[in-house]
């Protein structure tokens, strides 16, 4: 029944794949069928007009040519040709790289301050209106601080990430911590565990299936923040890359890293599900 | 009256009400006595503060006044010497039907190998026949079985004192009867001092050598202390073939039905009265009313 079902929906999902890459291919095939009018003038010679057949009506690459693109791209990945060439893999690799130094940073700060706060009421209430106020902050709205005070256009991108990803885990470490069941604290306590034995074998047990969910925001909040900060910052990563191929008008290599940008951050989000996995226990 | 292994002395619980200055009182000037071995249940109404008595045991909640001796030291907090049993089994669900017997082995003798704390935590988990379940999660556990967890976990410390908040309320009424047995098998292999909280009147005259009968709050006293004076080993089966078992059931049933009431109505006037509210339970055997005459009413207000 269910293999049937998942059976069913793997074939829905290619259709629909195929439905797309046909329309896309539709709307941006050569307009072959209207007869060229007459001779080219000077004019539209001078500017390259019916010099390339193959480029599209509308300026939009064909989804064969991105993925004729994305084969080259790919075939190669880690070449690196000077600054404003470098190959998609070594764009990546460094706003991966970006992204889990800031996130692990923000984590190391985040979950052992969220235990604190969810252990303590008082901590909680004195701390929540400042974390209700910095947590809605866009976090490229720290960039301009963060580049004055650091002086570092790499750091201040990591900065970046680092505040973006701090707020969900903190949140949810603290509400996990908070709400571990009277009943398992009052078995802590008739068995005379100790805080600190509380805290490893009972909270951090009990909350760390919410203290999961809110890194797994975090990273897929991280991920998304990391392009907009490189284009700002530049030099390498993803969203540099973008950026600058964008300066190139090369749409092809701009809508092939779109792709990429969406697999690694559905691999990032994959990975910390099964993450999730391990610590989730049924009630 | 003697000192006991575990001695309730003057307990009283207030507590402050929303929309009034007062406090409202729900149990008051208890005096009771428990012996080291003995199995004690104690049924009572709804809200008559059972389990804020139980919790007082566990060292879970601090009583407003009074204090509970056991063992010549006061029950100032929660320890391993007090094993609890709660209604919803409260098993950590994280780990299986063997490792939350061990997590309460390993509490109790840090020192232990590994491999006396796991032999030591399936012998108990034998006891209650999880032979073939200790691998499983509570989740994958029924609820009978998750409570015989709790059982073992709380055996398996071997506290002092066992307390027990109604641990069958949850279970259907075939697994109880059974679960009531294997409790009465551990038991009369361990000796534990037992005190239990119960809704149910066959329940504590199965299990229990002594009932305490709770008025209603507020103001609630522990009004009787009933010998159950049949013969152990008990069964289920034959319970009720004993002689002693229908004058003793219907002595209960009579106290939870008008009993309480009464009482709870005369124990509110002389608090209004301001009489001194200390009091022991009254000694009663209804299977043998001569072999054990009334001592008269020891309440201290109705003198």
């Amino acid at each position: 029944m269910l293999s049937n079902l998942n059976f069913r929906a793997t074939l829905l999902s290619i259709a629909i794949l195929v439905l797309f890459l046909g329309v896309w291919q539709l709307a941006t095939a050569p307009e072959a069928l209207i007869p060229q009018q007459g001779e080219l003038s000077e004019y539209e010679q001078l500017m390259g007009a019916g010099t390339d057949r193959r480029s599209s009506s509308s300026g939009i690459p064909a989804p064969t040519e991105v993925f004729a693109h994305a084969f080259s791209e790919l075939s190669n990945p880690f070449y690196d040709a000077g600054p404003n060439d470098k190959g998609i893999g070594i764009q990546l690799a460094y706003s991966i790289y970006r992204v889990l130094l800031g996130f692990a940073l923000a984590a190391l700060i985040a979950i052992p301050f969220g235990f604190v706060i969810g252990m303590s009421p008082l901590l909680n209430k004195a701390f929540d209106p400042f974390i209700q106020v910095l947590k809605p902050i866009s976090p490229l709205a720290w960039m301009p601080l963060a580049l004055f005070v650091i002086r570092d256009s790499n750091i201040s991108a990591i900065f970046v990430i680092f505040i973006c990803s701090i707020w969900p885990m903190l949140v949810n470490t603290a509400y996990g911590v908070a709400s571990v069941r009277n009943d398992w604290l009052n078995v802590a306590k008739t068995h005379q565990l100790s805080k600190v034995r509380t805290a490893f074998t009972v909270i951090l047990p009990a909350a760390a299936p919410t203290i999961l969910t809110g890194m797994r925001i975090s990273i897929g909040i991280a991920w998304l923040v990391i392009v907009a900060a490189e284009m700002l910052v530049g030099g390498t990563g993803i969203g540099y890359y973008i950026w600058n191929e964008w300066n190139n008008l090369d749409l092809a290599s701009v809508i092939f890293a779109i792709l990429m940008i969406g697999v690694i951050g559905f691999l990032l989000d994959a990975s910390l599900a099964q993450a999730t996995k391990l610590v989730r226990y049924a009630d | 009256m003697s000192k006991g292994f575990l001695e309730i002395e003057n307990l009283s619980q207030r507590f402050p009400q929303p929309d009034s200055p007062d406090l409202m009182t729900v149990f008051e000037g208890v005096d009771l006595g428990i012996e080291k071995g003995e199995f004690v249940c104690l049924i009572g109404h709804s809200g008559c503060g059972k389990s804020t008595i139980l919790n007082v045991l566990a060292g879970l909640a601090t009583p407003t006044d009074g204090n509970v001796i056991m063992d010549n030291k006061e029950i100032k907090g929660p320890s391993l010497d007090q094993g609890v049993i709660f209604q919803n089994h409260s098993l950590l669900p994280w780990l299986s039907a063997r490792d939350n017997v061990m997590f309460a082995v390993r509490a109790r003798w840090p020192n232990w190998s590994k491999a006396k704390r796991l032999e030591h935590a399936e012998k108990y988990l034998k006891m209650v026949g999880l032979d073939d379940a200790m691998d499983r999660k509570p989740s994958q556990l029924s609820g009978g079985m998750r409570q015989r967890v709790g059982i073992a976990r709380a055996f398996a410390i071997e506290p002092k004192l066992l307390l027990m908040d109604e641990p069958f309320g949850a279970l259907d009424a075939l697994t109880r009867g059974v679960i009531q047995e294997e409790l009465l098998k551990i038991w009369s292999e361990t000796h534990q001092t037992v005190f239990m909280i119960t809704h149910d009147v066959d329940e504590a005259i199965l299990l229990a050598d002594r009932v305490l009968l709770m008025t209603n709050g507020p103001h609630a006293q522990v009004a009787e202390s009933v010998k159950i004076d049949i013969p152990r080993p008990r069964t289920r089966a034959t319970l009720h073939q004993e002689e002693a078992y229908y004058p003793i059931r219907n002595h209960l049933v009579d106290f939870l039905v008008e009993g309480a009431k009464v009482m709870s109505a005369k124990a509110q006037e002389a608090a209004a009265r301001g009489d001194n509210p200390r009091h022991s339970p009254r000694s009663v055997n209804p299977a043998n009313p001569e072999a054990n005459p009334e001592p008269g009413p020891r309440m201290v207000r109705a003198v």
